[in-house]
């Protein structure tokens, strides 16, 4: 077992001695840290192949549909067999495009992507930099995309992308917010920034358990983050066709493809980090239990995509204002709180979870009762139209 | 010359580049997106000066807010792009003055500064002493600052809500 946990860093420690043999010291750090990076891209564009052939499979299977089933056993090749499509088919760039804004977008919008790589904990001291800063530096990072979408939604001058790329904007900065709070509140816990460092906080008890509130808020603007259902509203097939990258075609369309299902690790790999104890749980490898609970939680990301229609854009930001934010400050002030009386242990965790699970029950009550109250509202401004128009009670 | 000094020339000179697009570029929002560019390479050379923090911090607002705020401003106005756009009106001489007088002043306080080097690098715990001063030592201020913003905030929502 003790090997396997350590799979990884036997090979790496066995391949620097190698290099060791016949490189100056300086050579052999300089490859070592290129073949780092260059993993750690080639890890993106893997985890691109793999979970684009799961998302497919996963809702096939919900719609009661088979998925893809044609390129090898179980159509396993059909992400392999699409990647070859999109690298032949024909690269166009409009007329009245800004041309070189419109080249810049889909090579911006993956940089962020890869950088936010090297702080996610794969295992047992297998990280690419332990940053002491490593939540800022990922809540920064996500600040990029947002600029980039508004540089291909402009570049492409076309109405559908540009308004794909406004409700970005609105989308993003909203949820932006709550997603800040509930990462305080964990590092309010872990009493540190260092993504290594929350996930050896967490030995006895994941952050999801000492803290639901915070994860759930979490999760929930992590999928509006990523542009998924039920937040997808800049993509909407349905109203403005794809939304900011319409114009985009061939290579350019797969870097946008390409940064979103990078971005789907990264999401689920730091909610499995901030909340799922990372790389620890006993009897597998470490890497082995990191990779089951991101797998794990992309698998929800896909079932809830499958089950949910789309928001209206004032329902989204509204729920981004008025029930996320206050929820997530709460739960702040309340882990704040008991944080500061109660030693860590069994009875802080045990406080701590009853009290949050109370907050997410009387958070959905109210909701509830708004929603009740809304719809009474509408039904009776449309019984007194009908009324209105036929001028007696209608039967 | 080591790997850091080429490194910081190369960013240097990216940044600088830039930032002199950002004046003579003439559509505006060209102007807009290079200035994002410009404040990334200034987090670049805190990265390289060893301030981990300063960069994510430079990057968070500058970029993730300052640059989208002015792009968002440009789009809602007219004529981003047109091509007989004037890049100047009546008072350039005067902006011209004051601009070269800026640059002498701060060209000679960076003459005249011995810029002393720290004995020793920082420490690796140097954003807990960052957050120890806030809440510590600059407590006050640091919640003055925070309630300025909060009227900044509430007062923008007040002036732009429809009656």
């Amino acid at each position: 077992m003790q090997v396997l946990d350590d799979l990884w860093i036997r090979i790496a420690v066995w391949f620097r001695g190698l290099l060791e043999s016949f490189l100056p010291p300086w050579a052999v750090q300089l490859t070592m840290d290129v073949l780092g990076i260059l993993l750690l891209i080639v890890l993106g564009i893997v985890v691109v192949l793999a979970f684009t052939y799961m998302e497919r499979k996963v809702i096939a299977r919900v719609g009661d549909r088979i998925g893809p089933n044609r390129a090898g056993p179980f159509g396993i090749f059909q992400a392999i067999a699409d990647a070859i499509k999109m690298l032949t088919k024909e690269d166009v760039t409009p007329t009245n495009a800004d041309r070189w804004l419109f080249l810049a977008a889909p090579i911006v919008v993956i940089i962020p992507a890869v950088l936010l790589y090297a702080v996610l904990p794969l295992g047992r001291g297998m990280v690419g930099v332990d940053l002491n800063i490593a939540v800022v530096f990922v809540v920064a990072m996500g600040g990029i995309p947002i600029l980039t979408m508004l540089m291909a939604g402009w570049a492409s001058n076309n109405k559908y992308a540009l308004l794909g790329a406004f409700r970005t904007v609105a989308q993003l900065i909203s949820y932006e917010v709550p997603m800040v709070v509930a990462l305080l509140t964990v590092v309010l816990l872990a009493g540190t920034m260092s993504t290594v460092g929350i996930v050896e906080a967490q030995a006895s008890f994941p952050f999801a358990l000492v803290t639901p509130v915070a994860f759930v808020v979490y999760m929930l603007a992590g999928l509006a983050e990523l542009n998924r259902t039920p937040f997808d509203l800049l993509e909407a097939d349905s109203e403005i066709v794809a939304g900011y990258f319409i114009e985009y075609s061939g290579m350019k369309f797969a870097m946008f493809f390409l940064a979103e299902y990078i971005n789907l690790f990264m999401v689920a790999g730091m909610i499995t980090t901030l909340f799922l104890a990372g790389w620890q749980w006993p009897i597998l490898p470490s890497w082995l239990w990191f990779l089951i609970k991101v797998v794990l939680v992309i698998f929800l990301m896909m079932w809830i995509r499958a089950t949910f229609p789309r928001f209206r854009i004032d329902q989204m930001l509204g729920f981004a204002w008025k029930a996320l934010v206050p929820l997530s400050l709460i739960n702040l002030f309340l882990v704040a709180l008991v944080a500061k009386v109660l030693e860590p242990g069994w009875v802080r965790t045990g406080v701590l979870f009853v009290s949050n699970l109370a907050l997410l029950a009387g958070a959905i009550a109210i909701m509830a009762q708004v929603a009740r109250k809304r719809e009474e509202r509408a039904r009776a401004a449309g019984e007194a139209a009908i009324k209105r128009y036929y001028g007696s009670e209608v039967r | 010359m080591s790997l850091p000094q080429i490194l910081f020339l190369v960013v240097g000179v990216i940044t600088l580049g830039a930032a002199v697009a950002v004046v003579t570029s003439r559509n505006v929002l060209h102007s807009a997106f290079l200035l994002a560019l410009t404040f990334f390479g200034v987090a670049v050379l805190y990265v390289l000066l060893d301030t981990p923090y300063l960069a994510a911090a430079q990057v968070l607002v500058y970029i993730g807010a300052i640059s989208v705020l002015i792009i968002f401003a440009i789009m809602l106005s007219r004529k981003v792009a047109a091509p007989d756009l004037v890049q100047r009106n009546s008072q350039w001489l005067l902006s011209l003055i004051v601009a070269v007088l800026l640059f002498g002043v701060l060209a000679y306080l960076t003459l005249q500064t011995a810029w002393p080097a720290a004995k020793q690098a920082l420490g690796v715990d140097a954003i807990g002493g960052l957050g120890e001063a806030f809440v510590g030592t600059y407590a006050l201020p640091f919640e003055v600052v925070s309630v300025v913003l909060l009227v900044a905030l509430v007062g923008a929502i007040i002036i732009a809500r429809e009656r």
